[in-house]
């Protein structure tokens, strides 16, 4: 151990604690002899959201296995809040690097780690021979991981936060270098836990160079900073896609929003927020941008009591932009819900595979920039008449079926609901909706209709040829 | 004379040629659908310019009710105690309310779904009243042509589709018992006089239904009920009394009246209070004369007969007087309400009833307002009735009456043009049709007559035809200009209506629309804002101070309780809330810890220059707050007899409550390029009291363009 780690030792309890586990658990055998040469970790604490990027140069040191994963560690907490881990193996150097994606999962070797440490296993594409390296990127984003303090400002007031981390890379394996970096959006940085060496520049503060670290090894920090992004959480947003093969894709979008920031606290004046916009309320937020694919048409953004005029499109060939004002702007602790319902050309989503099936591609995750969704629900409303539905996700849902009514359906639309909590913009990939089709079942909603006018003229008809008087008509 | 007519055509074309009756029915199916569709098309403006939205005040409590009704059924609907509002007395809504606007809505709704059209409550209540106005036309021609004949009907139904004062109740979203009501009235009275005229059981026991479905559905059912009576007393009188009318009565008003009780909101009213009296007197008055006829028939002698009838005369008056003043002096009978008081005294209300004076829409109307309403129809009215009286009849009587009654009551009341406005419409129409008809008829003799002359057999016919146009020589020429000038000011009128519909009846008055400097349009949505605010960022249970007008909305919208709203039921609640408002702060806020007021809302038109705001409905605050407290004063609020807000107003005025609220820290502010900060844009004038401190409130939200300011009533402090 460094000296410098000792003397380091005794300054925080949680250290001591994890150092003490760590010690305890040396015996444990380091995965397949893996070490980390070289560890650098950055943490984008810009956002309202935080993504840390890892990047990992390991090494096999066993003397004959081969190793097939790397394993990550992460805290408790961490894991609470975890949304999403994604890794990449890089190749090349320098400007001819390439990445290849390498899947993620939890590794159920948790029980092995400390005090209750999960660990995820990055699986290799090609196992790790001995004395051979790789690098790995890493990237995981946290989502409710900067807590308000105070947790209550008022209007003049800007928003300060917390960020709980370590020092040094959480990993079950020796880490021989290592190095942290911390970005804040603002230089109004009030406090920042030192952990010799550590130096700030500007808005970055920065941990180490460490070396020689034992495995499991934890070094608390605290930073208080100022973060006036917009702290927007759509507590729950359920996303509606109905298909119609006569042409449409009508998605309707519920969202239930909150400012996710310091509560706001004594009055809102009105005249401070118009005359003075960069000072008061600064953590609040007006308007909120959607991601909508190109070629939206009829779109419309409304709540429980009519439709809401301040919202503005553009339409472009890649893109289109939703830019959405709610009724009021968000303090900190306020509520505010509201709909946006868009169709689309069914021409740009909806595919025919190879055996014969029908399949839908669609954008998981919320449209909304640079949000969280704690609880996403997807519900797929195929046309009526579909069969067997294979929803393909790239990342684990929960999923089930259900039937919904709308405009003459008489045995009702298959849905697929698929599930999921604590979504970022990460999640927005496409996932796909298999399900069989026979086409005449479109016909039937037109014949349905056509009958009936038909019926009722008949029903003139005979109405007209009746005589249902009782007495003798002259 | 079809066949002849047939000759003269290809033979292609005869086969398809129908016969006169069938081309006429045609014409006359084809005619009434486009007054159909256009009756609902044009009342669809608000819906275009805005949205798919419900209107000002009352249809936002309807709305609320009807939802209510769809989602959890009619028997807790029925039994409905509502503590959202009137807190803390709350509202048993059930029985206070005409449930028929929202049944009819939530049948409606259930009968789409049954048909598996999925669409939204909100859109059905939007669209009920466009929909009732078009039956309306249907019902307007059966009348028009009950009463004259079916190009009359073709006219009314026209005429009624697109009358201005019609539709000013009835466009898309105003989701009001009007709405329904007028279709409900026209029914029963087209049913009644249908009874009358053929004597039918069945018609008679149909417009008792009608009537039992007014009365489910509006107030105005008293009308009904002492119209119907007046004219059977008119038809006594003139010597009309007829078997017919017997029946028609009879069946009516009992079966009517059985119906009207099982509405819990009329109830035993009907049999005692006095504004139904003249009903049952009436009932009682044909019995007697039904007696009287039959004794007559039996006596068989004229000098014996007229003892008798003195007798029962002097009998029938005397138990008639005795039970009615024993009646009203027990209060078995009840006396008279005020707005019925009001009705038939336009200037009690101003005296006696602050509450009904201080709603615009029960002012005296102005003449601009019968203009802007009825426009030619105003001058057909007149001319109808003098077609009416030329041609009378039992159905003719009807209408007539009608028609001057509802007039006065239109003269009376600004929204009871609304009543009138079925009635102008049929008078004019039988003005209309009756004109037109006899100026074609002019015009074809004339031009058919030298065909005529030159055929011999009918010579002598256009002779004595051709000595008639002699007489007059211009007027066939005089004729097609009549013709013409009927066409330009029915072509006018279709116009005007138009205009009408589009500029002064579609707005929707939740969003309020300008026009901005560079022409564009510009929208102030501030009421949906501060509502949606309160809906999303108050504690559930918090309770609302304002003024009675937003009640309904607040409740509706906003999700939350409140004092008191447009219900007026409870006029020492609303006096309580005016006391509150012209109060001094401290005394203010005593009050409003006594009613656990949490946040009050005050609308502010001062930024935005938005006229009908709290300011200037303050006098009336105080006048209903004075009525029932008499230390609020409203000599202490004005200067010299003027209401004033600037430096020289009065010192209580500049201290109160209300002005408090509406312009705390405007002083700050500068609305208008040019004027010094604190102008108030529509007063016109500076405030007078620019420093306010607020002790006991604190300001909780403000909307974009300051309309509706809240503020948060602090807790008490703690004793130290």
């Amino acid at each position: 151990m460094p000296p410098s780690f000792q003397t380091l030792a005794t300054a925080t309890v949680l250290l001591l604690l994890f150092t003490a586990s760590a010690v305890s658990c040396a015996s444990l055998p380091p995965e397949d002899g893996i070490r980390i040469v070289s560890a650098e970790k950055r943490i984008d604490l810009t956002g309202p959201i935080v993504k840390v990027y890892l990047t990992l140069k390991v090494e096999n040191v066993a003397a004959a296995s081969d190793a097939s994963q790397v394993l990550l560690a992460f805290t408790p907490t961490e894991v609470q809040h975890l949304a999403i881990v994604k890794a990449t193996r890089a190749e090349g150097k320098r400007k001819k690097k390439t990445y290849v994606p390498l899947a993620v999962e939890a590794s159920d070797l948790a029980t092995s780690a400390p005090n209750g440490a999960n660990l995820y296993s990055v699986l290799l594409d090609a196992p790790l021979k001995p004395g051979e390296t790789i690098t790995l990127e890493v990237l995981y984003v946290l989502t409710h991981s900067l807590e308000p303090f105070p947790a209550e400002i008022s209007q003049s007031e800007s928003q300060l936060v917390y960020y709980r981390d370590s020092a040094v890379l959480l990993s079950p394996y020796h880490v021989l270098e290592q190095v942290t970096y911390i970005k804040m959006p603002s230089n109004r940085i009030e406090s920042f836990t030192r952990v010799d060496p550590t130096s700030r520049a500007g808005t970055e503060v920065k941990y180490g160079t460490y070396s020689n670290q034992a495995p499991n090894s934890y070094l608390p920090i605290l930073v208080h900073y100022e973060n006036n992004r917009p702290f927007a959480v759509v507590e729950e947003l359920v996303r509606k896609v109905e298909i119609s093969h006569w042409g449409n894709v009508q998605i309707t979008e519920h969202y239930k929003l909150r400012h996710g920031g310091a509560r706001h606290k004594g009055v809102f004046s009105r005249l401070e927020f118009q005359s003075r916009p960069s000072i008061s309320g600064a953590s609040s937020f007006k308007n909120l941008l959607a991601r909508l694919p190109p070629r939206v048409h009829s779109v419309y953004y409304r709540d429980e009591i009519g439709n809401i005029s301040t919202s503005h499109l553009r339409i472009g060939s890649h893109k289109s932009e939703l830019e959405i004002e709610p009724r009021y702007p968000l303090f900190g602790g306020w509520h505010c819900t509201f709909t946006i319902g868009y169709g689309l050309p069914l021409q740009d989503f909806l595919f025919e595979s190879d055996d014969g099936r029908r399949f839908i591609n669609l954008t998981f995750g919320c449209p909304l920039l640079d949000t969280v969704v704690d609880d996403l629900t997807i519900k797929v409303v195929l046309p009526e008449g579909s069969k067997n539905p294979q929803p393909i996700v790239p990342f684990a849902t929960e999923k089930h079926l259900e039937t919904s009514y709308s405009y003459l359906d008489v045995v009702g639309r298959t849905t697929v609901v698929l599930k999921k909590n604590n979504v970022v913009g990460e999640h927005n990939v496409p996932f796909q909706v298999y399900y069989e089709f026979n086409p005449i079942f479109m016909l039937a909603e037109p014949m349905m209709l056509t009958s009936a006018v038909l019926l009722f003229f008949v029903a003139c008809i005979a109405y007209l040829h009746m005589d249902l008087s009782i007495g003798k008509s002259s | 004379m079809a066949t002849a007519a047939l000759d003269f055509l290809p033979a292609p074309l005869r086969s398809l040629r129908l016969k006169t009756k069938q081309q006429e029915l045609l014409l006359r199916v084809s005619a009434l659908a486009l007054i159909y569709v256009l009756a609902f098309a044009v009342r669809l403006f608000s819906v275009l310019r805005y949205e798919s939205m419900i209107h000002e005040f009352d249809p936002y409590f309807n709305y609320r009710t009807t939802l209510f009704l769809s989602e959890n059924g009619f028997s807790e609907f029925w039994n409905w105690f509502d503590s959202e509002s009137w807190y803390p007395l709350g509202r048993v809504v059930g029985g206070t309310l005409f449930p028929g606007l929202m049944v009819t809505a939530a049948l409606l709704h259930r009968l789409l779904r049954a048909l598996s059209l999925a669409v939204h409550i909100r859109e059905v209540c939007v669209l009920t009243a466009p929909f009732f106005a078009a039956n309306t036309t249907l019902v307007a021609y059966a009348f028009g042509r009950e009463i004259w004949d079916s190009g009359a009907g073709l006219v009314a139904a026209a005429l009624i589709a697109i009358v201005p004062g019609y539709i000013s109740r009835s466009v898309a979203g105003s989701y009001d018992n009007e709405g329904v009501a007028i279709f409900a009235l026209l029914l029963t009275f087209y049913l009644f006089v249908r009874a009358v005229n053929t004597g039918s059981l069945a018609w008679a026991l149909a417009s008792a239904f009608g009537y039992f479905y007014m009365v489910s559905a509006w107030g105005g059912y008293v009308f009904i009920i002492n119209l119907v009576p007046l004219y059977v007393l008119v038809l006594l009188v003139t010597g009309r009394y007829s078997q017919r009318l017997y029946v028609a009565y009879n069946c009516m008003y009992v079966l009517g009246m059985l119906l009207a009780m099982q509405i819990r909101f009329v109830g035993f009213q009907h049999v005692q209070s006095g504004e139904h009296m003249a009903a049952m007197g009436v009932f009682f008055l044909l019995q007697v004369f039904f007696f009287l006829d039959w004794v007559k028939y039996l006596l068989n002698d004229a000098r014996l007969f007229k003892s008798f009838l003195r007798i029962t005369l002097t009998c029938v008056i005397t138990v008639g007087t005795l039970a009615l003043v024993i009646g009203t002096a027990s209060g078995y009978i009840s006396p008279w309400t005020g707005r019925f008081y009001s009705l038939l005294d336009p200037t009690y209300a101003k005296d006696h009833i602050p509450i009904i004076a201080s709603v615009s829409e029960h002012q005296p109307t102005a003449w601009s307002s019968f203009m802007f309403d009825f426009h030619i129809l105003l001058f057909l009215f007149p001319a109808g009735l003098y077609f009416c009286f030329k041609r009378l009849s039992d159905a003719t009587i009807f209408i007539v009456m009608y028609g001057l009654t509802s007039m006065y009551f239109a003269g009376v009341m600004v929204r009871l043009i609304l009543v009138a406005a079925p009635a102008v419409c049929l008078i004019s129409a039988i003005a209309a049709s009756a004109t037109i008809k006899n100026l074609t008829t002019l015009i074809r003799t004339k031009s058919k007559s030298p065909q005529v002359t030159s055929g011999k057999t009918t010579g002598s016919k256009a002779a004595a035809k051709g000595a008639v146009d002699q007489s007059l020589p211009f007027q066939h020429n005089a004729a097609i200009a009549l013709l013409l000038g009927a066409f330009y000011l029915l072509s006018r009128y279709a116009i005007h209506c138009t205009w009408v519909t589009s500029e002064a009846y579609s707005s929707p008055s939740i969003v309020l629309a300008a026009r901005g400097h560079n022409g564009g349009r510009v929208i102030f949505d501030d009421y949906r804002e501060a509502y949606y605010w309160l809906r999303q960022n108050t504690p559930p249970d918090a309770k609302i101070m304002s003024w009675w007008d937003y009640g309904y909305q607040i409740t509706a919208m906003g999700n939350r309780t409140v004092i008191v709203d447009n219900n007026t039921w409870n006029n020492t609640h609303i006096a309580t809330v005016g006391r509150a408002m012209s109060s001094y702060e401290d005394e203010a806020y005593e009050i409003m810890q006594s009613l656990d007021v949490n946040y009050v809302l005050v609308v502010f038109g001062g930024v935005t220059g938005y006229s009908s705001d709290d300011i200037n409905k303050f006098l009336w605050m105080v006048r209903i707050g004075g009525g029932v407290f008499p230390v609020i004063k409203e000599p202490d609020y004005l200067v010299n007899g003027e209401y004033r807000v600037d430096k020289g107003a009065a010192p209580k005025m500049l201290n109160c409550l209300m002005y408090k609220l509406c312009y705390y820290r405007f002083g700050e502010l500068t609305t208008e390029y040019g004027k010094p900060p604190g102008y108030d844009r529509v007063r016109g004038v500076e405030i007078g009291n620019k420093d306010i401190k607020l002790e006991y409130l604190e300001e909780a939200y403000t909307t974009s363009n300051w309309i509706v300011r809240i503020y948060k009533v602090k807790p008490p402090k703690n004793r130290s």
